[in-house]
């Protein structure tokens, strides 16, 4: 299924949990933020919270700012 | 503990707070941070970059030590600033948020409706909102009536290095905050700090000055050094201006 992950459109497997997503991504959870059509999911949700065909994702952490 | 300050709910000693942008390396940075005696660090909610996930920029700093304020520049929209500290919040486990609604590419300079927008919304969510303003008083007065836990305005545009263009409107702002009111952007030397904060400002928050001056390790002390110059007097209490001089020597026993 087609995705959208901060602002690129990614193949992913179908019925994959966030969790399951941030591991092939290789992104650790700690420091991080995910919002999933712009809702933030909560970190004890990741496991439980399945992607959608068409999902849009935005995937933060801190960067240097003032 | 002597001459701290609460920003809500947390009490702090540091009256300076510096941003984490614009270094020329996380070594620098390290110990500019470390040199400037900061207890808040600013920090930027960006998008991970997928094709080097492993990087984070908290390596480089001490989060047991610091406060890590998250901020929501570079939002030009309310929704985007509201959005962008609810993920700052779910990231960092805090509640505290720099709240940044910019309307003008060219000046940076805030835009106050969709400031005050956000600031309701996000303080309704139970945000400690630290709001980036124009030195404007009427606006500092309706975002602490919103519940902000200080109000922070621009001595210039970010990144200027202007110093205080309007100290005025500063002491009529601080005439009547009950919440701490901070200096935020525009800080370009040392002196600049030292003015804000012998106007009887709470604290600073600068990035650019630090970070982009030659030596931002020593310039980070120097800051430090100011806004500490700057808080003693401002409580020393300085004497008036006056037009004519004043001998500091005895007038009387001079030799004829």
């Amino acid at each position: 299924m087609i995705i959208r992950i901060n602002g690129i459109e990614r193949e992913v497997e179908d019925g994959m949990t966030l969790k399951t997503l941030l591991d092939f991504l290789k992104i650790k959870t700690h420091g991080i933020a995910v919002e999933l059509n712009k809702e933030v999911v909560l970190k004890r949700l990741y496991a439980g919270t399945i992607i959608k065909e068409r999902d849009v994702l935005e995937i933060i952490r801190m960067a240097g700012g003032g | 503990m002597a001459d701290s300050f609460k920003i809500g709910t947390r009490e702090f000693t540091s009256r300076l707070m510096v941003g984490t942008g614009k270094y020329p390396s996380n070594e620098i940075m390290k110990k500019a941070l470390d040199a400037s005696g900061a207890e808040i660090v600013t920090v930027a909610v960006r998008r991970v970059n997928l094709d080097r996930t492993g990087e984070s920029m908290l390596d480089h700093i001490d989060a047991e030590r610091y406060t890590l304020l998250p901020n929501t520049a570079a939002c030009y929209t309310a929704d985007e600033a509201i959005r962008t500290a609810r993920l700052g919040r779910e990231a960092l486990e805090t509640d505290l948020v720099k709240l940044e609604v910019i309307g003008d590419q060219k000046t940076l300079f805030p835009d106050n409706e969709a400031l005050l927008e956000a600031a309701r919304v996000l303080v309704k969510e139970g945000f400690q909102v630290m709001p980036y303003t124009n030195d404007d008083p009427v606006m500092a007065k309706k975002l602490e009536e919103a519940g902000c836990v200080a109000v922070m305005p621009l001595a210039a545009p970010i990144g200027s290095g202007l110093g205080i263009r309007n100290p005025h409107n500063i002491m009529i702002i601080l005439e009547s905050a009950r919440v701490p009111v901070i200096v935020d952007a525009g800080v370009g030397t040392a002196s600049d700090a030292a003015a804000a904060m012998e106007l009887g400002c709470c604290g600073i928050l600068m990035n650019t000055g630090i970070a982009s001056a030659k030596d931002p390790v020593s310039m980070a002390r120097a800051m430090n050094l100011a806004v500490e110059a700057g808080r003693l007097a401002y409580l020393s209490g300085r004497i008036p201006r006056k037009l004519y001089g004043a001998a500091s020597s005895p007038l009387t026993g001079l030799i004829e």
